[in-house]
């Protein structure tokens, strides 16, 4: 998984670096995003390293789903860079982005409904497979090999979640699921695109606390167990609290702070952005 | 429901059918309800008699002295009235009434009410003349209701009329559901051995077997009525007797799993093809032009089946691909082709016609494909015209003939074994059977496949689709080309079998004809689609194939769009749905059933976890 190859680091562009100074795994630069007059981001300077976690908050309306949505390419970029492995995203579909090695899950959870559990995760892994219309028609080696190796993949990919997503689950649409168990399946549907980063846009949002605690404890593990980079939106700051290794606060497209939990929550900055000015509230 | 107060009954078991409350008494009507249906049913005959059918369909005689086609449009509707009258909702915790006085006395009433239009139409027929506006505002229609007497009859027999065949609408429901089983079988028999007269004789003759049919059938059609009550008795006795067993046997078929199913599907198709092949060689000309046409449909809707069904792609411009299959193939088939006429032979120009369409679909496919929805389907709707009125074209009558087409194709030789032309429907038959034969081989594979899946996945949410590593306009253009070269397979065969081509073969009707072909039978299933090709071409008949009924085809399409909108109402997944289609029409209802059986985990998120907590502890 390891992306560091022999070529020079990108040129940081001021924005306090974390890492231990290797080039960062995703990295955006003047990224902005207007909606009509509206600047959703505004010279965005952002970047996540290998392995790492980071979380992004910031009061609605902050730009947090735009910052997701402009680096899978599904909304049209304003002006600067997203840089992913040294390697520019600008003008990319959003399947090749996928490709390259960025997933996603979808604030309100977008799982092809109609499809069984085994299918959603078996469909994801389109971009690393290549088996096409002849292998299938001929039945071929190649492709009854590949199919096999995707449903093994898919299988030990829902397996991660423990008992819940598995057995006669395989077969279930996914529109029977229950609300925590789609949450979790578009997780897994991330993870079987094989990426390098993966996009949690709410994850536990809807969740109760015992759910919302394991899910916790599972975003841990996608890194350590899985060696994925992972961006987390939450709103839930106990959530934010046990899984970051950093915390960026955005407000109305712009960065007002970074850095750990604990220098964060304190920050006089991002406590005016929640609360609002202190004068104002008489 | 102003009847007697339901007794209290408690919670019923969910298994278990609540017991029925006492029938109501006949006069207490929910009035309003009764005249509103029978108005409508009222209404629904004066336009179904000033359509002009039963003049029509009066021709074709179901049961010999006693009912024609005709009359059967006239009297089906005041028993769909009285029938329907009677019906209860169910309501949860409420118990159903037990049928009775009640229903009869209500379908009566409905359905002298549903007669009652067509007396008043028989009263206005005798003293007003609106043929002006009305083409069908005939003497000949006055008669036919009149039954050849005066007006006043008329006027009293159709009230009676409808007041009887309701009560019998109503009285269905007295019937408990075996009898109910037994009497619709008796009747499906007796109109199902009546529709299909031209094709039992036909296939009588086939077999030698002339006797048996000149004993059901009248000399000059329909069914001698002594021979109709006995095909009812047995029916019915048949019925009574085989009661459930074929769908006793349909469930065990659907428990089997793994290797078993496959060995009984593998079963299923070779005894289908079986019946299909052997078939053929005992029927005449007439069953052999239908199953053929029949098969091309077939063809043309398998087709547009991967690209409505799987895909998603709303293509109403599917005849595109149909008239460029015929025309390429007529061209490099046929000497008398205007400008260049490789006279190639049947099979090796038909690998051109694939490439050729093929190419056709990437070229209609490309702007077209990165549309979505209403656009889309507006779009292909235009393209489908263009390619026609391109072949219409002077510009490119130097190329394909313009209006005079291009005639004398020779028919499809292959490898010297057959040689189908028009003449031979028995030969165009196996052609068109061995076609979707592989038509179904390849949808089948397909939507089993990485490209099946990513093609649903499309259907279900192309943005997603994409952000998951689909690259959803390729996926999207290859379901397109794929649909095209079936299309393009029908086709080629179609100018082999007329032996011309005009560009009025290719009307955007066509389209529209396999799109309903397709949502009637079942959208995205293969025995759906075939089922459906076969009700709705072999019956009905195509754009400009007679079916079965023959003297239908004028009335074709008011048909069709009647059965569309039952269908839509009734039944949205189609006649033979997919497992998928049904899933997505019904989610709600099976999620719900799923949650009652305890099938789907408690769903259990408190607002203890979900409630906004977006201050930073301080």
């Amino acid at each position: 998984m390891s992306a560091t190859n022999g070529t020079p680091p990108a040129p940081s562009t001021g924005s306090p670096t974390n890492g231990d100074g290797h080039r960062p795994l995703l990295e955006t630069r003047d990224l902005s995003v207007d909606f009509g007059g509206l600047h959703a981001l505004d010279r965005l300077d952002f970047e996540v390293h290998e392995g790492e976690i980071v979380s992004v908050i910031g009061p609605n309306g902050a730009g947090k789903t735009t910052l997701f949505n402009a680096i899978t390419a599904t909304v049209d970029v304003s002006a600067g860079d997203i840089l992913f492995e040294g390697a520019s995203l600008m003008g990319l579909d959003a399947n090749r982005v996928t490709a390259r090695g960025i997933a996603r899950t979808f604030q309100n959870v977008r799982l092809f409904a109609n499809m069984t559990v085994l299918e959603n995760v078996m469909v994801s892994q389109h971009c690393r497979t290549r088996q096409h219309a002849f292998g299938a028609l001929f039945y071929t080696p190649s492709f009854r090999r590949e199919e096999t190796e995707i449903r093994e993949r898919a299988e030990k990919v829902l397996s991660f979640f423990g008992s819940r997503l598995v057995g006669y689950r395989f077969d279930q649409p996914a529109f029977t699921l229950s609300y925590a168990n789609r949450r979790r399946l578009e997780i897994a549907r991330a993870m079987a695109t094989q990426p390098k980063l993966i996009l949690l846009d709410e994850p536990v949002a809807g969740m109760n606390p015992v759910e919302s605690a394991e899910l916790t404890g599972m975003i841990g593990r996608l890194r350590d167990e899985w060696g994925f980079a992972i961006v987390v939106i939450e709103h839930h700051m106990d959530v934010v609290r046990e899984v970051s290794d950093r915390v960026v606060v955005l407000d109305h497209g712009t960065k007002i702070a970074e850095g750990d939990y604990a220098e964060v929550s304190t920050d006089p900055r991002v406590i005016e952005a929640y609360l609002g000015h202190g004068t104002e509230a008489s | 429901m102003t009847a007697t107060l339901p007794p209290e009954t408690g919670a019923a078991g969910a298994s278990a059918e609540p017991p029925l409350a006492a029938s109501r008494p006949a006069l207490a009507q929910d009035w309003r309800r009764l005249v509103r249906m029978g108005a409508v049913g009222a209404v629904a005959q004066v336009f179904i008699a000033l359509s002009n059918m039963p003049v029509r369909l009066d021709e074709r005689v179901i049961v010999k002295p006693v009912l024609s086609l005709g009359y059967l449009t006239l009297l089906i509707v005041p028993f769909a009235a009285g029938h329907r009258v009677g019906h209860q909702i169910k309501r949860e915790g409420m118990p159903q009434h037990a049928a009775g006085a009640h229903e009869v006395a209500g379908g009566a009433a409905c359905g002298a009410v549903a007669g009652g239009g067509l007396s008043l139409l028989a009263v206005l027929l005798a003293n007003f003349d609106l043929r002006e506006p009305l083409v069908n505002w005939s003497p000949m229609l006055a008669e036919l209701l009149a039954f050849g007497n005066a007006t006043r009859f008329a006027v009293v027999i159709w009230l009676l009329i409808g007041a009887a065949v309701g009560a019998l609408g109503g009285g269905l429901r007295l019937l408990g559901p075996r009898t109910r089983r037994a009497v619709v079988t008796m009747a499906l028999a007796v109109g199902g051995a009546a529709v299909l007269e031209p094709l039992v004789v036909d296939l009588a003759e086939g077999m030698r077997l002339e006797a048996l049919t000149d004993r059901l059938y009248a000399r000059r059609g329909g069914i001698n009525w002594t021979s109709a009550l006995g095909l009812a008795a047995g029916s019915g006795i048949l019925a009574v007797l085989g009661r459930g067993r074929i769908q006793q046997a349909r469930a065990h078929i659907a428990e089997l799993e793994g290797a078993q199913r496959t060995r009984t599907n593998g079963l299923l198709i070779l005894a289908t093809a079986a019946v299909l092949i052997v078939l053929p060689l005992f029927a005449g000309k007439l069953t052999n032009e239908l199953l053929a046409n029949v098969g091309l449909f077939v063809l043309l809707a398998l087709g547009l089946n991967v690209v409505v069904g799987l895909a998603g792609i709303l293509d109403l411009g599917y005849v595109a691909f149909f008239a460029v299959g015929s025309y390429s193939a007529a061209v490099l088939t046929a000497a008398t082709s205007p400008r260049i006429n490789p006279e190639l032979p049947w099979l090796v120009a038909l690998i051109v016609v694939v490439i050729i369409t093929g190419l056709v679909g990437l070229f209609i496919g490309a702007p077209v494909i990165r549309m979505r929805g209403d656009y889309l389907a507006i779009v292909t709707l235009g393209f489908g015209e263009i390619i026609r009125l391109l072949f219409l074209s002077d510009w490119l009558s130097g190329w394909f003939g313009g209006s005079q087409g291009i005639t004398k194709i020779p028919g499809a030789g292959i490898f010297g074994l057959t040689d189908v032309a028009g003449t031979d429907p028995r030969r165009v038959f196996y052609l068109v059977l061995a076609f979707c034969a592989l038509a179904i081989y390849v949808s089948w594979r397909l939507e089993r496949s990485r490209l099946g899946r990513a093609w649903m996945a499309v259907r279900e949410d192309e943005t997603v689709a994409e952000a998951m590593g689909i690259n959803t306009v390729n996926v999207k253009l290859l379901a397109f080309v794929v649909g095209a070269v079936l299309g393009s397979f029908s086709g080629a065969i179609f100018s082999a079998k007329v032996g011309s081509v005009f560009p009025n073969s290719f009307l955007i009707l066509v389209s529209i004809v396999i799109l309903v072909v397709v949502i009637f039978g079942g959208m995205g299933n293969i025995v759906g689609v075939i089922a459906g090709s076969a009700v709705l071409i072999g019956v009905l008949g195509g754009p400009k194939q007679p079916g079965l009924l023959a003297e239908f085809s004028e009335f074709k399409l008011l048909i069709y769009g009647a059965l569309l909108i039952w269908m839509m109402l009734a039944r949205p997944e189609g006649l033979i749905p997919s497992v998928r289609r049904s899933r997505e029409l019904h989610q709600q209802e099976m999620a719900q059933d799923a949650w009652l059986k305890g099938q789907v985990e408690d769903d259990n998120h408190d607002d203890g976890g979900s409630g906004p907590q977006a201050t930073p502890a301080t």
